[in-house]
């Protein structure tokens, strides 16, 4: 294993990282990552024998009385430092100039990732999860959902960003550098993943109490399952099978959920938190602070503020029956 | 003008020793409780400078460590997210506003007016209001920490998270104010440095025999007289969003969120040029000493300074490459940020070049260079790869930006401003600085530093955002953070030694003398520590090397008053002696003149009529310090203006 | 290295130099043009957030608000520059040190200052707009507003100054301080000009 396979082996260890690439866009970033670190590190290895070779030099060099000058100038050898050192200015120079053809020419194929008739997310950001609306032509076809987001192999992805109170950023390392979403200013971002996979990507901007815990999600498809996850969104919600999850249909409707969430299909249709149709389809909680487990649901309904402090949503005191009910409902909506 | 007659005790008239205790009278501080309030002198007010700005170095360094703490394993609960988000706020805008600023302009007010050769800074009393200034913007955030009203936005404050509907409450407006307290006194420093080296340098000293260090702080206080105002006014327009709804930053209303990141990195990049390059300038004063010889490429280093300057106003688009910006003015930025790593080169290539033709003495500030060389040249390269857009949008807002600005603050400027301690230690005090501790102190504090921060390049790579208080356990971040942790408390280790030095030498530590390290510069002239007149007589200058360079019969200026607070004014170019000047003696109103701007500028956190108090207050206590003393120096009333109604 | 040694015989004599001068000789001077690079930033940074914000609306002034009234600001112009002769007589007087002279000429800047200060008052009603209204408003406001403070603040030291010449003891360094305090002047009413023409031309020609 050469240096550079080692190096990028000490990466594998991480959920999320800039340097172990999924698509085109974090791909072009990596390489050139890597000609900046190789010329860099060569650079201050240079730098740093040199100042270590000056130091050994001027200390055998050195008399020991402290006080005045101790080297007589030549004027010929002054020039000839000045001359040398303007020869290292004009390496420096020449050395900059091809980091920026580099930068100019990663930044234009970068640019180069799009398509017309594919995949369009509208992402926005709330304090602190995501909302993500699937466009579509024929509004019925939309879909809604929070926190996790799929997309299809080998193919690119728009993602329009917004914001509706802070700036948030949107940042998948293995896929693609960071964007940011500003109130007032609408920004897109182009993405493809090669490979199908989870990456898991965080807010980048800190944006208050919960910054970090504000994941997201994406899970890259192969084109035919993606299709059918997508048409799969697009149903409503499932109704509830049995008579438990009947009563927590109920608990959800009555109760204080459905002033926030939305459910499709059915009366709740709150827009300040994630919409629920399909919650039992995500994989995580809290915008990918826990993972969507029965157990781990019940925690979150009843206590949020014990998982996440400061964040929108309040606390439920339900008795044993009706929180097994609501579980049981929305473990069905898949 | 009539011919004047020679009024006063001149120096000529004294020997050396009745000069000394006629200086001694007229220069020494006022005494007394009351008297610490009226200093006006240079050393004192900068000692005090140091001393708050190391206070609140070390406060901000608890924060650090606490925040290390809470990170040391994930999803830790030492802290909680409310909390921590004050803390890291708090921790830094103390490492910006209240240390890496002030210390390095109160080191120049220490040292140019010594570099110069004078006995003062140019306007006295606005120095100690400078200092008031900053004392009462410092002392706010920290009590607002206390009081759990701490900033919790971050140092940078973007909008609109710090705006009125997402931060209600006082804690922004705390930050706000703190701002407009320290730059105030940012700017007093800078105008102070600016008139004193422009007209107050010994004669001889032309522009190009200038202290490379003096040259860095006049540098430094021209961009802080550009850069401050962007920042002082962004908090205005902040503080007025907030307290009385003007709409600067409110989407809703034809405000704009990006306007605060505009103005605010217009300020925030060049801050850190003003951090670095005072710092350089010590550098650059301790590779001469060290090297025993003229520093290579003095001429190259001062034009390295504009330029970086200059270019410094350039590049705040790079903290934004992340909003979206069209793709030509990424390029412009890119490239102006590229370029700054030029001029550095040119000062680190001249750097090695006189080390290299040097003979060594290799004493603990010389040990100090050479980490920084080591740690600002790794901060700088991965400054360089954070120019190039595609690379910072990975990069941008990780651990790995947090590694990249601590090696170019810490490494760029503690690491020369603890050397530079080191350096003057025994100018301030008259005792040597441990050379044995200063050792330990260094090998521990570079050990320590980059065991902090080495590993926050990977963990940005992997993936972890700052300003986080916490991360879950799959994101692998764990080991990385834990051995940052350790680093954390070995690098604190450090700074104990430094102060165990510090306190230890100043009361065993041999005596310094005149000029223990042989250096060249007119600050080593005097005894040590230094008489509260500076010089006995304003000396003269005949090379950038003052000192090494002196004639056997150099001479000094004479004819001076040595009966009133008089300077030497000298002409802008040559430093050809143009006339004495009466200095402003000591005066309780800058102090009071901090107090009630203070009155008025924390009592507009709660109501705009404190602007209105403010002023008025200000008002009188301005008429105080510019109304003319009872009874009018002797030299001055005879040459008075006669009394309204004679003819002049 | 040679020990500093004390030479008085090779000496530089000062004694026969002033202890006072006027103009860019003066510490005073300097600080003075400090002062005014920092305010002069503080003006242009406050003028391009105007241009800033101003890209942020389709119409500018925004649609419903009126161009603002001519006059008030004009007239306050026309003052101010008027203001020039009377300073520029206080400021040579105090060069000169003729006492009389300067306090008689910035008796009259102090009665212009508090003129300029009550039609500054027309000024924010000829506006049409609160400043918490929108962000056209408060860009506005706060251009008149930060003038106006430097209008108060100079006129404030007109009047110390003047009432200084009066009573007080003068010294002769508080010629220096005319001196200084004419520059700040002239700055004050040279820094109206792109305010103005901002404020009350930007909407009606761009």
């Amino acid at each position: 294993m050469n240096l550079l396979e080692r190096l990028q082996s000490l990466t594998e260890r991480f959920a999320q990282s800039a340097l172990e690439t999924a698509g085109p866009q974090a791909e072009r970033i990596a390489a050139l990552w890597w000609l900046f670190f190789w010329v860099c590190t060569i650079i201050f290895v240079l730098v740093v024998a040199a100042l270590v070779f000056a130091l050994y030099r001027g200390r055998a060099r050195s008399v020991e009385e402290s006080s005045g000058p101790a080297v007589t100038l030549d004027s010929g050898r002054e020039a000839g430092i000045h001359r040398k050192i303007f020869g290292l200015i004009v390496l420096t120079a020449i050395i900059l100039f091809a980091f920026l053809l580099a930068t100019e020419m990663t930044g234009r194929s970068l640019a180069s990732l799009t398509s017309s008739g594919g995949v369009t997310i509208e992402l926005t950001g709330y304090r602190w999860w995501w909302r993500a609306r699937y466009l579509d032509p024929a509004p019925e076809r939309i879909v809604v959902t929070a926190n996790e987001i799929h997309i299809p192999v080998g193919k690119p992805v728009l993602i329009n960003l917004y914001s509706r109170d802070v700036i948030h950023s949107l940042w998948v390392p293995e896929l693609h550098g960071k964007r940011d979403l500003i109130p007032g200013h609408p920004n897109a971002l182009w993405i493809q993943a090669d490979r199908p996979g989870r990456y898991d990507g965080q807010c980048a901007e800190f944006c208050g109490q919960q910054h970090a815990h504000m994941r997201l999600i994406v899970i890259a498809d192969p084109p035919d399952r993606f299709d059918a996850w997508l048409d799969a969104q697009r149903v409503t919600a499932q109704a509830p099978g049995d008579d438990t999850a009947k009563r927590g249909m109920e608990v959800f409707l009555t109760g204080s959920c459905a002033l926030c969430h939305a459910i499709q299909g059915t009366d709740a249709n709150g827009q300040v938190a994630p919409d629920l149709t399909h919650i039992a389809s995500r994989a995580t909680l809290a915008a990918g602070t826990l993972p969507n487990t029965p157990g781990h649901l019940a925690g979150w309904i009843v206590d949020p503020q014990h998982v996440k402090p400061g964040a929108a949503m309040p606390p439920n005191s339900l008795s044993a029956e009706d929180l097994q009910a609501l579980l049981a409902y929305l473990k069905g909506l898949r | 003008m009539t011919t004047l007659a020679k009024t006063g005790v001149r120096d000529t008239d004294l020997t050396a020793a009745e000069l000394h205790a006629a200086l001694e009278r007229v220069w020494e501080p006022p005494s007394g409780f009351i008297g610490w309030f009226k200093n006006v002198f240079h050393k004192p007010i900068s000692t005090r400078f140091i001393f708050a700005a190391l206070g609140f170095f070390a406060l901000g360094g608890v924060l650090a460590l606490l925040m290390r703490l809470q990170l040391a394993m994930p999803e830790n609960t030492l802290l909680s997210p409310d909390l921590y988000n004050q803390l890291f706020t708090v921790h830094g805008s103390t490492m910006m506003f209240l240390f890496a600023v002030p210390v390095m302009q109160a080191v120049g007010l220490y040292f140019v007016p010594l570099m110069v050769g004078t006995r003062n800074l140019a306007f006295p009393r606005l120095n100690t209001f400078g200092f008031f200034v900053y004392i009462i913007g410092g002392v706010l955030l920290w009590v607002a920490l206390f009081l759990n009203i701490g900033p919790d936005t971050g140092w940078f404050s973007y909008v609109p998270l710090s705006g009125p509907e997402y931060s209600p409450g006082k804690r922004v407006d705390v930050w706000a104010q703190m701002i407009t307290f320290t730059e105030l006194s940012s700017l007093v420093a800078a105008v102070e440095i600016i008139v004193t080296v422009f007209k107050l340098r010994a004669p001889g000293m032309s522009l190009n025999r200038i202290p490379i260090f003096v040259w860095a702080q006049l540098v430094t206080s021209f961009m802080v007289i550009f850069a401050m105002p962007a920042v002082m006014l962004a908090s205005a327009f902040l503080a007025m969003d907030r307290l009385v709804d003007t709409h600067f930053f409110n989407p809703a209303e034809g405000g704009d969120a990006l306007l605060w990141q505009h103005l605010f990195w217009f300020f925030g990049h060049p801050e850190v040029y003003i951090i670095f390059i005072p710092a350089t300038g010590i550098v650059s004063m301790l590779v001469q000493t060290f090297s025993r010889r003229p520093i290579v490429g003095y001429t190259a280093i001062v034009l390295s300074l504009i330029a970086t300057a200059i270019l410094g106003f350039g590049l705040w688009v790079h903290h934004m490459f992340a909003t979206g910006l069209p793709q030509l003015g990424e390029s412009f930025f890119t490239a102006a940020s590229m370029l700054i790593a030029i001029p550095s080169g040119i000062q680190i290539f001249c750097w090695i070049a006189t080390l290299w033709t040097g003979r060594l003495l290799v004493r603990t500030p010389l040990l100090f260079v050479a980490g920084f060389i080591f740690i600002f040249v790794l901060g700088g390269l991965t400054g360089v790869m954070q120019a190039s857009v595609p690379i910072d949008l990975q990069v941008h807002d990780t651990f790995f930006v947090v590694a990249h600005f601590h090696y170019v603050l810490i490494g760029g400027a503690v690491f020369p401003l603890i050397g530079g301690l080191y350096y003057w230690f025994p100018k301030m005090t008259g005792r040597m600085m441990s050379e044995s501790l200063g050792r330990v102190n260094f090998w521990i504090f570079f050990i320590g530093f980059n065991l902090t921060f080495f590993p926050m390049h990977q963990l940005g790579l992997a993936g972890m955002p700052r300003r986080v208080y916490t991360y879950l356990p799959q994101t692998g971040w764990g080991p990385l953070n834990f051995v940052s942790t350790i680093g954390a408390f070995v690098l604190s280790v450090a700074v104990i030694v430094f102060l165990l030095n510090a306190f230890v030498s100043y009361r065993t530590g041999a005596l310094a003398g005149e000029n223990p390290w042989g250096a060249d510069s007119l600050d080593w002239s005097v005894p040590s520590p230094a008489p509260s007149y500076n010089f006995l007589y304003i000396p003269t200058v005949n090379s950038r090397t003052p000192l090494w360079t002196m004639e056997p019969a150099q001479p000094v200026v004479t004819g001076m008053r040595a009966d009133i607070l008089e300077v030497l004014v000298t002409e802008l170019h040559d430093a050809t002696p143009d006339h004495r000047h009466l200095l402003d003696g000591p005066s309780i109103w800058p102090f009071l003149t901090a107090v009630a701007f203070g009155i008025g500028v924390i009592t507009a956190i709660f109501t705009a009529w404190g602007v209105t108090i403010g002023a008025v207050l200000c008002f009188i206590t301005l008429a105080g310090w510019f109304w003319p003393a009872g009874q009018p120096i002797e030299d001055t009333a005879r040459e008075a203006a006669p009394p309204l109604g004679e003819r002049a | 290295m040679r020990a500093p040694t004390i030479n008085t015989s090779a000496a530089f004599d000062v004694s026969e130099l002033p202890p006072i001068k006027f103009g860019p000789h003066a510490t005073i001077w300097w600080g003075v043009i400090g002062l005014l690079l920092i305010e002069g930033t503080m003006f242009a940074i406050l003028a391009a957030t105007y241009f800033y914000l101003k890209q942020n609306f389709t119409v500018w002034p925004p649609s419903g608000t009126p161009n603002p009234d001519l006059f008030a600001g004009s007239a306050n112009m026309a003052l101010l520059i008027a203001s020039i002769w009377p300073m520029r007589i206080a400021h040579r007087a105090g060069l000169e040190e003729r006492r009389r002279a300067v306090f008689v000429a910035l008796a009259i800047c102090s009665v212009i200052g508090f003129v300029s200060l009550a039609l500054r008052f027309f000024e924010f009603r000829a506006m049409h707009i609160r400043w918490d209204f929108n962000a056209y408003g408060s860009v506005v406001w706060t251009m008149l507003g930060m003038h106006t403070a430097h209008v108060i603040s100079s006129t404030l030291e007109n009047l110390l100054i003047t009432l200084l010449m009066f009573a007080g003891p003068v010294e002769r360094k508080h010629f220096t301080d005319t001196n200084a305090n004419a520059v700040y002047w002239y700055f004050v009413v040279l820094g109206w000009l792109p305010i103005y023409a901002i404020l009350y031309f930007a909407p009606r020609l761009l």
